[in-house]
């Protein structure tokens, strides 16, 4: 072992450089990152969660929502369209040329191209940006997440598996009656749901001198015995709130969409 | 020198028995968590078929079971039990017997109580949502020190070792325990303690789960295996360099891995994750290798289902997980497996196929050897070989290929969510079955262990008692008990 110390060194470069790598470079390069604009506009992205949905956050965690629902969209690409917002002083120039050109499903170069030749001939052009993939076309969300999304999360929770369908933007999807009707039970909003119960985050009581304003409009099938309702425990309206909270998106920079 | 077997000519007696006390301390509290942890993962199975099972309980929601039982096989079985198996091995290619004992026995109870902790804490609602490091803050924070206490007992043992050649194990087994308080106290200062700033902590956790769950596990594991392999095959290394060959080039790409193709991060990291896990390829296959070429012409003969095959299937596990992991980090495999069972399945293979296999084989062999008396129920060491095997394939394979269906599935938008999801429903059936064999697999593990420390404790009992009633006697009597505990004493060690 006259080597010892030199081997030790090696083997601490060589493990170390994937901390250098994957904790150090991050944190130096995002570590420090700043709220974003909305693309072109002077809108702020993103903005904090409000205080209510940060509990919630708090008890999306402690209930591992995670475990079966992921809260990132992915994107295989993105398709340019082109149309014509002015003819100007030549419409029937601008016409046939149109009518010899294709203006959706576009790359980027294309549609640039299209463009620029409709701008020659005296129209004014926009240029529409969609992104393609599965995820988009289920309805989970307009783009792909990006970094930006998660600035002011105090948890990061990404999740790694969709046996429940991703949360992203669940938020643009239902209002908060659903997700607390969904919440106590899956199967009246989802049928076939594999989703569990999650009966304890509600207190089923009895009805006092009138009923909760705040009381679940459950189906019949259940719905709790006559004379009882179901009421949200604030936890239940956190995770709802919370749920409400996931929206992500604005098209930014670094995933540019048309809205 | 190149075979463990023929390092030392005359084996110290002292090298094993000092060992009984830590390794029954370490194995037995891993035993209980290792049935624990398939109980969890039975529960958290079934709700898949019957969603509302235990619905009703906060303690046992899908979302807290599940994280508590891949904790519950990581921190409370495959962790302790490698330790475990970490000092055995040191004093046996050192040949140097352990010195104070106890503190690894009181880092043991402390490890195990640090388990303890992290577990109610998931369960109760207070874990801290990252993938393996669901743990509460106090439970890590215990389980840093009892690993520091064994580590730091470990190497004093690597120090003062007798036999002063390096064996490839050690290279493995030195960097695994240096390598985890790293990885460890990363994960939890910048994750728990001060969160790094939004995507950060992704970024950080990805990497802290591939050098836990890959490197850690591989590291330990295949140094095991590298002592065990020339051991049972009764021929040397295939060879030496090739073993070095492959740890340096693990240490040096496998650490890399981990980020997903097409997670919200800059793009250069999961481009470079990628390239890394492309380059792993490497390692795992001279690991392949050695095992491939020890394992060849090699004349020895063992009853099927004893370690050596625990071993065998150990390396093929090995193998074919990592495979699997590389496979994942290549974009277009990527988009199909990505947020698919594929993932867990490959997660359980690592764990339980390579991992607790290797460390159920080298505790069938080396625990009798330190405690010295034979397993009270050795048939049951072979009927787990068979229960495990075949709890592992029909757990992995099913999900892994219910996996890639429920990813092609999700692949096409034409195709509701539910139908995907419930696609997957016919392949998880069987892979509950595996749970099953897995359980009652770990069950017999554990009682054998639990029957071995109570045989122990007794002989402890019936010695004391001796002790006690000795000097009842007259002085000449009491000398020659003593005498004659001091021989049986030999006799046992």
């Amino acid at each position: 072992m006259k080597n010892g110390f030199w081997i030790f060194i090696a083997v601490f470069l060589a493990l170390g450089g994937s901390w250098c790598g994957f904790v150090l470079a991050p944190e130096l390069q995002l570590g420090g990152a700043k709220q974003t604009t909305v693309l072109n506009t002077s809108d702020v992205y993103p903005v904090g969660r409000p205080g209510e949905a940060t509990q919630g956050a708090s008890v999306y965690r402690a209930n591992g929502c995670a475990a079966c629902h992921t809260e990132q969209v992915r994107q295989n690409g993105m398709t340019c369209g082109v149309t014509l917002t002015e003819a100007g002083k030549n419409p029937q120039a601008v016409t046939n040329l149109i009518s010899s050109l294709v203006l959706t499903n576009l790359t980027k170069e294309e549609a640039d191209a299209a463009s620029a030749k409709i701008t020659a001939a005296g129209g004014k052009t926009e240029i529409h940006i969609t992104a393609t993939g599965p995820d988009i076309a289920r309805g989970w969300g307009m783009r792909q997440s990006v970094a930006e999304d998660y600035l002011y999360d105090q948890l990061v929770q990404l999740g790694s598996l969709r046996a429940g369908p991703d949360l992203a933007n669940a938020g643009a999807r239902a209002d908060a009656s659903w997700q607390l009707l969904h919440l106590y039970a899956p199967k009246s909003e989802v049928k076939g749901s594999a989703m569990p119960p999650f009966r304890y985050l509600f207190e089923v009581r009895k009805i006092g001198r009138e009923p909760s304003p705040n009381a679940l409009k459950l189906l019949p099938e259940f719905a709790p015995r006559a004379g009882y309702e179901v009421v949200p425990r604030p936890e239940a309206r956190e995770l709802a709130a919370y749920l409400l909270s996931l929206r992500a998106n604005a098209p930014l920079y670094s995933a540019p969409i048309s809205p | 020198m190149r075979t463990p077997d023929t390092r030392t000519e005359t084996p110290d007696p002292r090298v094993d028995s000092s060992l009984r006390w830590p390794l029954l301390a370490l194995l037995g509290g891993a035993a209980l968590w290792l049935v624990t942890g398939s109980v969890l993962a039975m529960i958290a199975s079934i709700k898949f078929h019957a969603p509302d099972f235990l619905a009703a309980c906060p303690w046992l929601t899908y979302g807290r079971v599940q994280p508590a039982a891949d904790d519950a096989l990581l921190y409370g079985f495959c962790l302790p039990a490698g330790l475990g198996v970490v000092l055995w091995l040191f004093t046996q290619l050192g040949q140097a017997p352990l010195r104070g004992a106890i503190v690894p026995v009181f880092a043991a109870k402390l490890w195990h109580l640090g388990v303890l902790i992290g577990l109610i804490g998931i369960l109760s609602g207070n874990g801290t949502g990252f993938a393996w490091l669901e743990f509460p803050r106090a439970g890590s924070v215990v389980l840093f020190f009892a690993y520091l206490l064994l580590a730091l007992w470990a190497m004093m043992n690597f120090a003062a070792r007798r036999e002063r050649a390096l064996y490839p194990s050690h290279w493995f087994l030195v960097a695994a325990l240096f390598w985890f308080p790293w990885i460890y106290s990363t994960a939890n200062l910048f994750l728990v303690a001060w969160p790094a700033r939004g995507i950060v902590q992704a970024i950080i956790g990805w990497w802290f789960a591939n050098n836990l769950i890959f490197i850690w596990l591989a590291l330990v594991g295949i140094g095991t295996a590298f002592y065990f392999l020339p051991k049972f095959s009764g021929r040397p290394l295939q060879s030496y360099y090739l073993a070095l060959f492959a740890f340096w080039t693990l240490i040096l790409f496998g650490t890399w891995c981990g980020i997903p193709p097409g997670a919200p991060v800059p793009a250069w990291m999961p481009a470079l994750s990628s390239v890394a896990s492309t380059l792993t390829v490497v390692p795992v296959l001279a690991v392949g290798v050695i095992a491939w070429q020890t394992l060849c012409g090699s004349t020895h003969c063992e009853p099927k289902g004893g370690p050596f095959c625990f071993i065998r299937f150990g390396f093929a596990s090995f193998v074919l997980s990592s495979l699997m992991f590389i496979a994942t980090a290549c974009p277009r495999i990527s988009r199909v497996t990505e947020f698919t069972w594929f993932g867990p399945a490959q997660t359980q293979l690592q764990l339980y196929g390579f991992f607790a296999m290797m460390m159920f084989g080298a505790i069938y062999h080396l625990l009798p050897r330190a405690v010295g008396f034979d397993w009270p129920f050795p048939k049951f060491n072979r009927l787990q070989f068979w229960l495990s095997m075949s709890g592992v394939l029909l757990f992995i394979v099913p999900l892994a290929i219910g996996g890639v269906v429920q990813g092609m599935k999700l692949n096409n938008p034409s195709i509701a969510f539910l139908d995907a999801i419930q696609a997957t429903l016919f392949f998880f059936r069987f892979s509950t079955v595996g749970l099953l064999f897995i359980l009652l697999g770990n069950s017999l593990f554990a009682l054998n262990i639990f029957a071995m420390t109570f045989v122990w404790e007794k002989s402890l009992v019936k010695k004391a008692y001796a002790i006690v009633t000795a000097p009842l006697e007259t002085k000449v009597e009491t000398g020659s008990a003593s005498a004659s505990l001091r021989r049986d004493k030999e006799v046992q060690s």
